[in-house]
């Protein structure tokens, strides 16, 4: 069960840091999907140890949820991409103050 | 004063022509609805008609006024003396719980010679301005306000409790307003208008907590009930009562401190002056505090109060009258005096109620009488009001000359005139109740008989000091008719004392007197007064008569001439007492407006400005930084869930 949790918690880990310290958009997508997975974990883990399916529909819906993400989110990728011919997430910073 | 019994105001339901009460009102209210709406509205062709013919409509409106008050007169007279008392409800005011205010009539004694004298003198007054004002583009309108006028001193007079009379008081004062202020692109006369209207706002809160407190004591302000009970309320209540109503009365009839207004109101058309400056309005206190006997009968400090006022503002109007070049502000400045005979009266108690009522009627018709003397003679005059430019008008203006030598002698006191008898009636009471009061009003008599004499000397006396190209003439008929009228009355309304006819016709208003014994007889009093009226003359005759009169004002006067001149200084006693505070005041409260009150709001909102501005910048655009600070703040929930949890 530990286990479970530790592996959870590094993956969730790996996700954040990645999400801070990338600039290539597309890697920090990955990141983002890694934390969601860690997460996806964690539930299923804590649905095993109660013994209900709670935590199981919840990364049902995490599932669902990032899919559409991942759709939307990678068409924006792509449109930055082909007008910039960059995919830095440092570089789209117009949108400030 | 302890035995005397107060009557309680009793209406009987109103009968026969009496029934048509409503009608004297209505009738110039409609008018001045005619004229002052219709007037605008009518177009090129109905105007000129209504230019012609409105003037005429105003007249007619007060004449039947007057023809139904006389009518109604009449049939109080047939009435038994228990039944003269005569109440017309109208329609509910307002109602508010267990408040409740009828717009109610009361036809009485007291209000019967107050509508004669009110549509009498108002008739002969439009009749009089037809003519005085026929040349005046604005005339319509003219008619408009006088009409008005007549319908809110009437409802003054004729209302059965003290907040229809509220009602009437703020109407008359509107009016007044209105029409000193008629020739409104003279700055003058503009400025005229606020300060009397501004003055008498003063006397209106005296008025109006008044009326406050009557609601609070008594629950109603109807003259019936109120008479019934006022002896039950605290000492102190009836005190605070008395006191707010001579306020009021100040207020309105020009009496110290509040007297600064009336000389300036002269700015009006003269008309207006003779109606509502000498004859009617400013008689309103009078009214009200003999109105109100069952409320000064239960409180001595109030009527001593009254009798101060009123011996002050004799003295100081009759000064103010000995040195006046102006023949309107010298005729005003004795309104004011003339009218402190009145309070003085008034504030006597029962035994010079009626007194007061009968000084008040015959000085409407020997004062209206002077004051359209005094139009006449500026008609003629091309409008210049200076005596100096006057002189020798006698020959040249016969008519106004008699009638106004009818209304001089009247006023003075002359025998058998009608001013001899009220005056001297007056002085015969306030000698009888205090002495020092008596030879006050005694030496105004003197003073009156000098002021007014010089007036007449300067006038139509003398050598001719007119300015070049000023041919003077006699008025029209329209004008000289209501003055030989107005003198008819100025020398017959002593009639109305033949065996005291008046003092018994009010005593069911304002009680039954006892008469203290007088220190000499009523002849020697007589005499008196007479001789000390004839010292005045003969003092005017000495020091005017017989001079030639330069016609700019010497510059080398005494001192007591310059405070006549200056109004007794009443205007810088107002400005250091009341107008330099009220400035100072309103400046402080601008400062602290600015710099507290705004300093607040707008450092406030500079401040918020200031730190929005600088936590922007935390909007930076990057991601990351985005992501950093959504790390952070997750962490912060986390580690607070936890402290909760734990702790």
């Amino acid at each position: 069960m530990t286990q479970y949790v530790v592996l959870s918690a590094i993956l969730f880990t790996i996700g954040c840091v990645g999400v801070l310290t990338r600039r290539n958009a597309i890697v920090v997508f990955m990141c983002v999907e890694l934390m969601l997975n860690a997460c996806n974990l964690a539930f299923v883990a804590f649905a095993k140890q109660h013994g209900n399916l709670d935590g199981q529909v919840a990364a049902f819906f995490v599932m669902v949820v990032a899919a559409a993400e991942v759709v939307v989110g990678l068409a924006i990728i792509m449109t930055i991409f082909r007008t910039r011919r960059s995919a830095s997430v440092d570089d789209a910073s117009l949108l400030k103050y | 004063m302890d035995h005397v019994t107060i009557p309680v105001v009793d209406p009987g339901s109103a009968e026969g022509v009496l029934s048509l009460l409503w009608l004297v009102i209505a009738l110039p209210l409609a008018g001045a609805a005619v004229l002052l709406v219709g007037g605008p509205l009518a177009g090129a062709r109905a105007k000129g008609a209504m230019d012609r013919w409105g003037p005429w409509l105003a007249c007619t409106a007060v004449g039947w006024s007057f023809l139904l008050s006389l009518a109604m007169f009449f049939a109080l007279l047939g009435h038994d003396a228990e039944e003269r008392q005569v109440g017309q409800h109208l329609f509910t005011w307002f109602e508010a719980g267990s408040l409740h205010v009828g717009m109610d009539l009361l036809y009485d004694q007291l209000s019967a010679l107050f509508l004669l004298l009110i549509t009498g003198v108002g008739f002969l007054i439009h009749v009089y301005s037809v003519g005085y004002m026929a040349h005046d583009a604005r005339r319509l309108r003219f008619f408009g306000y006088l009409n008005l006028f007549v319908a809110a001193m009437l409802v003054l007079v004729l209302s059965a409790n003290f907040l229809g009379l509220f009602l009437g008081w703020e109407g008359v004062g509107l009016a007044s307003y209105l029409l000193i202020g008629f020739w409104q692109h003279k700055h003058s006369a503009a400025a005229a208008a606020k300060k009397a209207f501004v003055i008498n706002r003063v006397g209106d809160i005296g008025l109006s907590l008044a009326v406050a407190v009557m609601f609070a004591t008594f629950g109603t302000t109807d003259f019936t009930t109120i008479s019934a009970v006022a002896g039950e309320a605290s000492q102190g209540t009836l005190n605070a009562l008395g006191l707010l109503l001579l306020l009021a009365a100040c207020g309105k009839s020009a009496q110290v401190p509040l007297q600064a207004w009336l000389l300036d109101a002269m700015e009006g058309p003269t008309p207006v002056s003779a109606l509502i400056h000498a004859a009617t309005m400013v008689t309103a206190g009078v009214y009200l505090i003999t109105r109100s006997n069952f409320i000064y009968e239960h409180t001595p400090l109030a009527q001593t109060a009254v009798v101060v006022v009123a011996t002050v503002t004799l003295l100081w109007g009759a000064i103010l009258g000995c040195a006046k070049d102006d023949i309107k502000k010298a005729l005003a400045g004795s309104t004011m005096s003339q009218i402190g005979y009145m309070m003085l009266a008034a504030g006597l108690g029962p035994a010079g109620y009626p007194f007061a009522i009968f000084h008040l009627l015959t000085h409407g018709f020997f004062k209206a009488n002077m004051f359209l003397g005094a139009g006449s003679v500026m008609h003629g005059m091309d409008d210049d009001v200076d005596m100096r430019h006057y002189g020798a008008l006698r020959t040249y203006m016969p008519v106004t000359f008699l009638t106004f030598a009818m209304g001089y002698l009247a006023i003075i006191g002359f025998p058998l005139f009608s001013g001899f008898w009220s005056k001297d009636k007056i002085i015969e009471t306030a000698l009888a109740e205090n002495t020092v009061v008596g030879l006050c009003a005694l030496l105004g008599a003197g003073i009156t008989g000098f002021y007014m004499t010089r007036l007449m000397l300067m006038t139509f006396f003398g050598d001719k000091r007119w300015e070049p190209g000023v041919h003077p003439h006699e008025s029209p008929q329209v004008m000289t008719i209501p003055l030989i009228v107005l003198a008819a009355l100025s020398v017959l309304g002593g009639v109305m004392i033949i065996g005291s006819w008046i003092v018994g016709w009010l005593e069911p208003v304002t009680g039954h007197a006892v008469h203290p014994e007088p220190p000499i007889a009523p002849i020697l009093v007589t005499l008196l007064v007479v001789a000390v009226v004839a010292v005045g003359v003969a003092a005017a005759w000495f020091l005017i008569g017989r001079r030639d009169i330069p016609r700019e004002a010497p510059a080398e006067v005494s001192f007591a001439t310059r405070a006549a001149r200056s109004d007794l200084y009443g205007d810088a006693i107002n400005d250091v007492l009341v107008v330099q505070p009220g400035m100072g005041l309103a400046r402080g409260l601008t400062t602290f407006d600015r710099a507290g009150v705004d300093g607040v709001v707008e450092g406030g909102s500079a401040a918020v400005g200031g730190i929005s501005g600088t936590l922007r910048r935390v909007q930076n655009g990057f991601v990351r930084s985005y992501a950093l600070s959504l790390l952070g703040g997750a962490l912060l929930v986390v580690l607070a869930l936890l402290a909760v949890n734990l702790g």
